[in-house]
């Protein structure tokens, strides 16, 4: 039995049963990262110790848990994938981890690959390099959350937690394959989280099928007093309702998501999708999101001014990089400059630049304040929407994973593969990515699926529904 | 030339919560350098912000007290800079939508001369690191990073240093009373900012809007205004014309030195805080609050010289510290002699307390019983000079009036047939003094009447010691 390929749920029965240990499933994971990290990069700092005796009590038995490198782990190297974070231990544990560790996981020691400080959508703009996507090594495997994705995706993790500022767990998830979630904002503690857009940013579970990420979810979700933005709200047992059917519930198609540019085979994947939902009776309509088009300008003014003031922190003062002098001028200015240029990427300082122009003096009303209204204004096409129907249903990305280094000097039609997912973040609501397919070229498709204000339990009902009447979960990459 | 100054005020004021505006460690003064600290006042990465609610309650009383309008909703910005003592180089602080706006404070510098400052704005903010530079590097204790600070602004309508010194002096006052900072200029418990602008007599056009910084007491606010006038008046009678900077006092040169330009003001890029929510304050809360406010001293002097007749001087005295005027209003409940009871309180016991460097505050003697020492006084079973005796001995000691009283075993010895051979004992003792009080020098009654005291351990009744006194000495002639 390998035991790294089975799911969370899977393996929580066989410890129960005491046919395993945790151990053997931490071995197994590092037998298999040895053979194929070297190919596929999900993890960083690979030489960091694993614990092979590790014995925790609680639901999870110490089951290994992945996490991307821009959560605060104790005493454990969280870097974003920077360079300017190089050598940072945090002293304190993200509430998300220390709700998992009390549970009983294991934190694996192995940090998952990501684009640096979540900027990115292919997991290109990482100091360690990009991780590859496992269906095809030449492929990018989705970003930013790509190592997480990829690691969950080639069997290197049992599941695996990822970041979504514009979609960073769902787009990953749908090129690796596997699932996805991203919760509402204020349902899971951001606390710990090193913030790229704080506003937009979430915690959610990448797993191998929905039932793990209905598991996750009940775990890492919950009022968190250090974190201001998260909402005191009673947390369900996320699993307790899945296998309940869909007959009658009322699915709507936003035609501002089925648009040209959206790939032939993609669009076919979603349409077969379509169909078994019906057969399952659940009902279609198209329905408009008027504002959609204005989702992309909107999300990079916010995103971008709230990233500047973010990473302003990075100046090499207390931690992390710090470069003392440049051609022999070591003032505290040229610190500063020297410490930032080498320290941040190519990607990193585009989106401080942009972010700082759009809050300048002068151009906030123009820039920061206008994409605040009509970030309202896509909200409230929400709200109208969910009024009427239980969920949306879209493809995750326009495509499936393209090559590495394709987009990479394209920054705006990078960008632009997070079209479908942004809106999501921008009104703050729930949305999941499940596997739909495959492209002609064996590439993953995802399916989205987004719910109403904390509806993460109708989500998950519909997209168990789905995942269980196909076969797409199962499907594993010949890595 | 003439001008008429006009001058703003900003006071920065770091309120006493226990904890730091946004994590959980303590605002004490005087701490080990960066042992104060975590993860939140540090900005750490991930680390977030949770607003203090002690703080918040602070701010309100504080804008209650001084007459502004709350906010219902408000909430917090970044502004964003970047300086070694800034954690995560933007401060937390409050933009377009403040804690409250609109208040105003009278001022009352002398009796009758009466004046109503506008308040703009209050809003609250997170204080910075603190630098202490060495040679050849520079560290940063975080352990200031994050205490509460109130930014109170006035409209520029204070009109002189003298001014501008009186709004100092009542502000500290009042948030003394509502005891939500301890307005220590010393130890950067408040801090003061000037804008100061001269215009011609008679004509409309402002000048030039000059910031004053790096003022570190009441006194140096005053003389930086000052020099400010002189220098400002001086540059326009010549007909320059001022522009708009920013300007450092050298209390040492006793001189204002440029520090920037207008040009080079740096923009802050504030925006609205992602990591908080706006705030909505609910009226039961600001009502609840205002029930709790104490009564003020503006009004407090009034009541004084109205009820207890004291000059307005005596009442500015009286209630410019809250522990003290109720200490007064204490004692004059016991004994409704205002006029006596202000007088020992400003006298001997405020000599005591100074003697001590004790403050109102840790007073060990109980209204009750230092009535009793007045009034015994009065009554004239105790001299005056015993009384300071005794009231010296319940500061030292802490025990009551009647224990100490017991122990002294005091008494008023005013039995002439008791006192009369004491005094001629004196008399026997002393024949310089008797000789020379007999060639008429009046001075030598007052030694003599000082040697009976001695002998009498102060018990006896100076009045009567020296009647007999006089009537020995006259009558021997
Ligand atoms: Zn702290």
């Amino acid at each position: 039995m390998e035991l790294n390929k089975l799911t969370a749920h899977q393996l929580l029965g066989l410890l129960k049963e005491g046919v395993i240990k945790s151990s053997d499933v931490i071995l197994a994971l590092k037998e298999r990262i040895d053979v194929i990290d070297s190919q596929i990069n999900a993890y960083v700092r690979k030489n960091e110790k694993i614990e092979l005796s590790y014995v925790q009590n609680g639901p999870l038995q110490g089951l290994p848990v992945a996490v991307k490198d821009n959560i605060c782990t104790l005493d454990l190297n969280t870097e974003c994938c920077s360079k300017i974070l190089e050598g940072f231990k945090p002293p304190y544990d993200a509430t998300v981890i220390s709700k998992l560790k009390s549970q009983g996981a294991y934190i694996f020691p192995l940090k998952t690959n990501m684009d640096e400080f979540a900027f990115g959508s292919s997991c290109e703009n990482s100091c360690f390099g990009p991780a590859h996507n496992p269906w095809n090594l030449e492929y990018v495997c989705g970003g930013s959350s790509g190592g997480s994705a990829a690691a969950v995706a080639a069997d290197e993790a049992i599941f695996a937690l990822g970041t979504d500022t514009g979609g960073s767990i769902r787009q990953p998830a749908s090129f690796c394959g596997v699932v996805g979630l991203k919760p509402t904002y204020g349902r899971v503690s951001r606390y710990g989280l090193i913030a790229f857009a704080s506003s937009l940013d979430v915690i959610g579970p990448i797993t191998k099928d929905v039932y793990d990420s209905a598991l996750i979810l009940s775990i890492i979700s919950g009022y968190d007093p250090y974190d201001s933005t998260c909402v005191n709200l009673s947390v369900p047992d996320f699993t307790q309702n899945l296998s309940k059917d869909i007959k009658g519930i009322k699915i709507a198609l936003p035609k501002e998501y089925f648009i040209e540019g959206l790939d032939k085979d993609v669009e076919q994947n979603i349409k077969e999708a379509i169909e078994v939902l019906k057969k399952l009776g659940a009902s279609f309509t198209e329905v408009s999101l008027p504002h959609t088009k204005y989702a992309v300008a909107t999300y990079y003014i916010i995103a971008t001014a709230e990233a500047s003031s973010n990473l302003a922190r990075f100046d090499g003062v207390q931690y992390g990089l710090r470069i003392n002098s440049f051609e022999g001028d070591s003032s505290l200015l040229q610190m500063y400059k020297t410490t930032r240029a080498k320290g941040f990427g190519e990607e990193a300082k585009r989106r401080i630049i942009l972010g700082t122009f759009a809050l300048a003096h002068g151009y906030y009303e123009a820039y920061y304040l206008r994409a605040q209204k009509v970030r309202t204004l896509i909200k409230k096409d929400f709200e109208e929407v969910f009024k009427e129907f239980d969920c949306i249903l879209t493809p995750t990305s326009p495509t499936a994973a393209f090559k590495i280094g394709e987009k990479i000097r394209e920054p705006l039609k990078m960008y632009l593969s997070d079209i479908f997912t942004i809106s999501a973040n921008l009104a703050g609501i729930p949305a999941i990515s499940v596997p739909c397919g495959f492209t002609k070229k064996g590439l993953p498709v995802g399916l989205q699926f987004l719910a109403g204000y904390f509806r993460e339990d109708m989500l998950l009902q519909v997209a168990y529904n789905y995942e269980q009447n196909t076969i797409w979960h199962k499907m594993k990459p010949k890595i | 030339m003439e001008y008429d100054v006009v001058i703003g005020l900003e006071t920065h004021v770091q309120l006493k919560t226990k904890t730091k505006a946004f994590c959980s460690c303590s605002t004490e003064f005087g701490q080990v350098p960066n042992t104060s600290i975590c993860p939140v006042c540090l900005g750490l990465p991930g680390s977030l912000p949770v607003l203090n609610k002690l703080a918040l309650e602070f701010a309100v009383k504080t804008a209650l007290a001084l007459n502004c309008r709350i906010q219902r909703y408000f909430r917090f910005d970044r502004k964003n800079y970047f300086y070694p003592d800034l954690p995560k180089n933007y401060q937390i602080s409050q933009y377009d939508l403040p804690v409250a706006l609109q208040g105003f404070l009278e001022i009352e510098p002398q009796e009758g001369v009466r004046k109503c400052i506008e308040i703009k704005r209050i809003h609250l903010e997170e204080d910075a690191g603190k630098l202490i530079h060495t040679e050849g590097y520079s560290l940063i204790d975080f352990n200031r990073a994050g205490i509460p600070l109130l930014e109170i602004v006035s409209e520029p309508q204070i009109n002189s240093p003298e001014e501008a010194y009186e709004y100092l002096l009542s502000l500290k006052e009042i948030l003394r009373y509502l005891e939500v900072s301890d307005c220590d200029m010393e130890k950067g418990s408040l801090r003061c900012d000037a804008n100061i602008s001269l215009k011609k007599r008679d004509h409309f056009q402002l000048g030039a809007k000059i910031e004053l910084k790096n003022m570190n007491s009441f006194k140096a606010v005053k003389d930086a205004l000052a020099y400010e006038i002189e220098r400002q008046s001086k540059l326009l009678d010549k007909g320059r014309i001022l522009t708009q900077e920013t300007r450092l006092w050298d209390a040492k040169e006793v001189r204002t030195v440029s520090m920037r330009t207008k040009e080079s003001a740096p923009d802050y890029r504030y925006f609205p805080e992602p990591d908080l929510l706006p705030f909505v304050l609910e009226d039961s809360y600001i009502e609840k609050i205002k029930e709790s406010l104490p009564e003020l001293p503006y009004y407090k002097k009034h009541r004084f010289i109205e009820t207890y007749g004291l000059s307005f001087n005596e009442a500015r005295f009286i209630v410019s510290e809250k522990k003290l005027a109720d200490y007064f209003e204490l004692c004059v409940n016991l004994f409704p002699f205002p006029k006596i009871i202000y007088n020992w309180i400003v006298g001997p016991l405020m000599g005591e307390l100074n003697e001590r460097k004790i403050s109102i505050e840790d007073i060990n003697i109980l209204p009750q019983d230092f009535v009793c020492l007045i009034k015994d006084v009065e009554s004239d079973k105790i001299n005056s000079l015993k009384a300071k005796e005794v009231l010296k001995k319940i500061l030292d000691t802490a025990k009551s009036y009647a224990e100490v009283i017991k122990e002294e075993s005091v008494i008023m010895i005013s039995d002439s047939n008791i006192l009369k051979g004491v005094v001629q004992k004196v008399l026997d003792e002393n024949p310089k003094s008797v000789s020379d009080y007999k060639s008429g020098k009046t001075n030598a009654l007052m030694f003599l009447v000082g040697q009976v005291m001695k002998k009498t351990q102060n018990n006896a009744d100076p009045k009567i010691v020296q009647k007999l006194l006089k009537e020995l000495l006259d009558g021997s002639v």
